[in-house]
């Protein structure tokens, strides 16, 4: 029987259960003995001149080691603006002549214990001259973050000028609405940190929690005016990243200087005070949707303006909203569909990539757009849906936006989903409590989605990731994977796929990743692209290790290979027919190195969709939401683990939903982050979310010969407007037609409330 | 997230820890659970030079019955008080108020005497002692004196306990079997009320409608001159002086001290 698509239980958790992992912080190694401290100087405003910096004090504290300023670290180039963004808009590594947003990184102070720091920085004194904080998705160019730039506006993709006039010609409903997409924060269980030394031989040792090492050595080699052979990152156990931990950060290469300046290691771990400034934020972005159709439910045209606040310095900023665009007309057959989005700096924390990064803004515009079209037409939302879905298809499908949907059956996924929930009598149900006036009203919301993984591109053209895959004359396999694990199952995974071929059991299996050294390439882990490509890699290793061995077999049994049968169960090559002219693996491996490396490239991108419905209560006296169901159908192809796809999902829509109902990160008029902490920043917990209910769905793909897609951000996707959608549906009878995110119990109240003094003028 | 240098002492016994606080003034704090003074020091918005250790003084601890009170120690955690038979019995409001307190972690180092010297108008236990109208028992270098529950809050953060005084318990009348309501209104379930409401017997406690506990009085008033739960419930809001923040305003918390005071006053539970 195969392993694949059995409930294998995750061989990572005994040790993250009992001794627990070894995160940065935690890292004990003799190489960083004697290691020094750095603390980070922050901006404690939005925007300001820098006048002068006084580290006299700071110097003579007990501990310190040195201060260091921009002008001590001149040597660093600034980082340009990702995308095809205004190039004068470029980040310093410490702030040089302004500050631009709270946390921005000012000086550095090195101690020689960790407690030492935070006295020490209270010393440092900088003096600002205050600037007008930029802010909003329409900041005025009156006050500019760079004024080289000449705006705030750091670029375009499309072109609003193109924009058609005619697009809502013939459509009998038309409806608009601004959408705010929020900006939440990533706020991963451990946050930043770094260690660094340097060798005898000017080649730098990092170890740095990261999604893919091979990224982060770039980085630093590119920030740190490096060969990138002069580098080698070394990764810990990363408590979690959800897109933020990609690359190599500011801080990251600060350290590694430091280091080198010192002529010691240093090491550097962020408080989460500093993590929830000083971390890239995500989504931030303002939708301006318009869609027409026929009364009876044809969407005929969609558009759709973004504008991404991208923060001080334009990191993902400047392509998160090229991948809304791409993903712009979702699941839907929508004849004339258009868009376009400008990018905007502002005096707050950079906008980073954020589990789904782009493409669960484009789900939750259009989501929302389905919803008000239905409501404006008078139709049911599931109606509207159905109708509009792609049909079926097997052949990939080009949409108006570029992208090459691989596989997909919409409709089906919609019509699993409705009838899990039992959709027919949830809506008798929200039609009893409306008829009753009950306080507690019923909410049903739908998000349907396609969605976009396994972009990222390694080696060559075509995504592609490699895998090494070694048998040990003791009979254990490693594998050496370019993904990179902080949380997903990997080791439990990559050992199924490999015990399928070798018959090697799962718990003699040993993955390794994230170190440069041993594997040099790879594109770590982010954009859910792991298993299609390094879960395919290693299943093409394992492959051609038993064709390595069945040759070399051949040749001891001196027989052809093709007479050669592998028995799994015995992890051993015998001539077909005779048992007892057998080879085993162990012999094989013994007598010379049994391994293989394959790169798996694939054609293309993988389309995952579903559907999600969210059921809600609202008490339309306090206005406070309670999320009673979350039924989901993410179809991403084959499963491999059930138990680690639903791993994926269930996180998935639970951040989802949190950023429907409660996420947000908030600045005052002056650009003070007021969501400094766990106290002020919220997440729901277990208690907050049902147990989901979650259906089985597999189309496979082609595109691999596992035929799976990436499951990591499906979640997300389909859970954020599904929750506002339910929450809108559940007072849209008291004439509440849109509910910004975070739909929090006081703005569903205003909304309600707004509601009725509006029909009250009406009928007065 | 590294708190300012401080000392420390695990006092002996009550009278030790007094004799400190006399000693150290406004520089020391006492420490019991510790889950709202030390995340206040570690982000530094508290830089106590001394904390004065009573966590462990089990002479403080405790739930028992003195004549017509309940008696709670000012040690005990709220998780024991939550589960005390002897105060399900004969105070269930405060009780049931203790088991609303934070998450699991936070009730099992807590204590109710630190909630009440903490004095956040948004906690819970404040407001259940407001709503049975009990007494604070109070111990410094001048000797031992009890304050109403009324009397004890006079401010954000801030109570009329003198810098040698300590809490030493806290006394409730026994009111076994007197219906009660309870209503918590909050984002999450571990997070402080953005407004709360307890009622008993004719007496209602707000908690965050201002900066301390307090009785919706109008509501009270008019409750003795015989008007109904819901005419009552609608002058809640009358005499207070909410903030605000991230999650509400003025007119919103207004407005859901109305709804939960008639939800309470019809003994509902949230």
């Amino acid at each position: 029987m195969s392993i694949l698509g059995t409930r294998v239980l995750r061989t990572e958790d005994p040790r993250f259960l009992t001794t627990g992992g070894v995160y940065v912080e935690d890292l004990v190694d003799e190489r960083l003995d004697g290691a020094c401290h750095v603390f980070f100087v922050r901006s404690p405003v939005a925007h300001a001149r820098i006048s002068g910096i006084d580290a006299s004090a700071a110097l003579a504290a007990p501990g310190v080691v040195a201060v260091f300023t921009a002008a001590d670290v001149a040597d660093l180039p600034t980082i340009p603006p990702s995308g095809p963004m205004n190039k004068h808009m470029q980040q310093p590594m410490l702030a040089t002549d302004k500050v631009r947003y709270v946390g921005e990184p000012v000086a550095v102070v090195v101690v020689e214990q960790p407690y030492q720091g935070e006295d020490a920085l209270e010393l440092v004194a900088v003096d600002y001259e205050p600037l007008p904080a930029v802010l909003g998705f329409d900041p005025s160019d009156d006050t500019l973050l760079f004024e080289d730039a000449g705006t705030n506006v750091a670029g375009w993709w499309g072109n609003p000028a193109e924009l058609k006039a005619d697009l809502f010609d013939g459509c009998e409903v038309v409806v608009s609405q601004v959408i705010i997409n929020q900006r939440v924060a990533p706020a991963p269980m451990e946050s930043r940190g770094a260690a660094a030394v340097w060798g005898a031989d000017g080649r730098l040792t990092a170890w740095i929690p990261n999604q893919g090492a091979q990224g982060t050595k770039g980085g630093l080699a590119r920030m740190l005016n490096l060969e990138p052979s002069q580098v080698r990152v070394i990764t810990p156990d990363v408590g979690g990243a959800f897109g933020a931990k990609f690359g190599a950060d500011r801080e990251h290469v600060i350290v590694a200087w430091v280091a080198r300046e010192l002529g010691r290691p240093a090491r550097w771990s962020e408080t989460r005070y500093e993590n929830l400034i000083g971390m890239t934020h995500g989504r931030a972005q303002q939708h301006t949707i318009t869609i027409g159709g026929s009364r009876d439910g044809d969407v005929l045209a969609y558009r759709l303006e973004v504008v991404q606040d991208a923060g001080a310095y334009v990191r993902a900023g400047g392509f998160l909203p090229m991948l809304t665009r791409l993903m712009t007309s979702g699941p839907y057959d929508i004849p004339r569909a258009e868009s376009v989005a400008k990018v905007v700096v502002t005096s707050t924390t950079p906008i980073g990539a954020y589990r789904g990064a782009g493409r669960p803004e484009a789900s939750a515009a259009l989501e929302r757009a389905i919803d008000l079209f239905a409501a404006e037409a008078g139709l049911d939302p599931a109606d509207v849906r159905r109708k509009n879905l792609l049909p079926a298809f097997t052949e990939p499908h080009r949409t108006a936006f570029g992208a090459l949907y691989d596989t997909g059956d919409y409709v089906t996924g919609l019509e699993r989903a409705l009838a899990a929930a039992g959709y027919v009598e949830l809506r008798a149900e929200q039609a009893a409590r409306r008829a009753r006036g009950d306080v507690r009203q019923l909410g049903i919301g739908l998000a349907s989605y396609v969605e976009i993984t396994g972009m990222g591109e390694g080696e060559g053209s075509g995504p592609n990731e490699n895998a090494t895959v070694e048998v040990r004359p003791d009979g254990t396999a490693t594998i050496l994977t370019g993904t990179s694990p902080h949380g997903q199952g990997h080791q439990t995974a990559w050992a199924m796929l490999a015990s399928e071929e070798l018959g090697i059991p799962v718990e003699k299996i040993t993955l390794k990743w994230g170190d440069t050294d041993l594997i040099p390439k790879g594109g770590g882990t982010g954009g859910s692209r792991s298993l299609q490509l390094g879960g395919a890699a290693v299943r093409q290793a394992s492959q051609e290790l038993i064709e390595e061995a069945r040759q070399r077999a051949a040749a001891q049994l001196e027989a052809s290979p093709a007479d050669l049968v592998y028995d799994k169960t015995k992890t051993s090559f015998n001539v077909a027919g005779d048992p007892d002219a057998a080879v085993p693996l162990t012999q094989l491996a013994e007598q010379e190195r049994l391994l293989i490396r394959a790169v798996f490239t694939g054609p293309g991108a993988t389309f995952p969709f579903g559907t999600h419905v969210a059921v809600v209560e609202v008490d339309a006296e306090t206005g406070k939401p309670t999320l009673l169901r979350m039924i989901t159908v993410d179809d991403a192809g084959v499963v491999l683990n059930p138990l680690l796809a639903e791993g994926q999902r269930h996180g998935g829509i639970g951040q989802g939903a949190a950023q429907a109902m409660v996420e947000e990160v908030v600045y005052d008029t002056d650009g003070n982050p007021l969501t400094t902490s766990f106290a002020d920043y919220p997440f729901v917990s277990a208690t907050e979310l049902p147990s989901f209910e979650l259906v089985d769905s597999q189309t496979p793909t082609t595109y691999n010969p596992l035929g799976v897609k990436g499951i990591g951000e499906a979640g997300s996707i389909g859970s954020t407007p599904a929750v506002q959608n339910a929450i809108v549906d559940a007072v849209a009878h008291l004439g509440v037609r849109h509910i910004d995110m975070p739909t929090t119990s006081r703005r569903i109240w205003q909304a309600i409330r707004a509601a009725g003094q509006h029909s009250e003028s009406e009928h007065a | 997230m590294i708190p300012a240098k401080f000392d420390y002492v695990a006092a002996e016994s009550a009278g030790h820890a007094i004799e400190l606080l006399a000693e150290h003034g406004d520089d020391a704090k006492v420490l019991a659970g510790g889950h709202s003074l030390l995340p206040m020091m570690k982000l530094r918005l508290a830089t106590p030079e001394l904390l004065i250790d009573i966590g462990g003084l089990d002479e403080l601890a405790g739930v028992s019955v003195d004549g017509p009170d309940l008696v709670v120690g000012a040690t005990t955690r709220h998780a024991d008080l939550a589960a005390s038979e002897l105060a399900r019995a004969e105070a269930p409001l405060l009780a049931y108020a203790a088991s609303q307190v934070g998450d699991p972690q936070i009730r099992h180092r807590g204590t109710i005497g630190g909630s009440l010297s903490h004095a956040d108008p948004a906690a819970d236990l404040p407001m259940a002692l407001v709503a049975l109208g009990g007494t604070v028992v109070v111990e410094g270098q001048a000797g031992t004196r009890t304050v109403g529950a009324d009397d004890f809050f006079l401010g954000y953060f801030e109570t009329v306990l003198a810098p040698d005084e300590l809490v030493t318990a806290v006394r409730v009348p026994r009111r076994p079997g007197v219906p009660w309501g309870y209503q918590k209104f909050v984002r999450r379930a571990n997070d402080w009320a953005i407004v709360g409401v307890a009622a008993l017997d004719g007496r209602i406690a707000l908690a965050n409608m201002g900066p301390t506990p307090l009785r919706a009085a109008a509501a009270e008033n008019a409750l003795a001159a015989g008007a109904s739960a819901a005419d009552a419930a609608e002058l809640a809001a009358d005499g207070t002086s909410p903030g605000e923040d991230l999650h509400a305003d003025r007119e919103y918390r207004r407005h859901l001290a109305r709804i939960l005071t008639r939800r309470a006053l019809e003994h509902e539970t949230a």
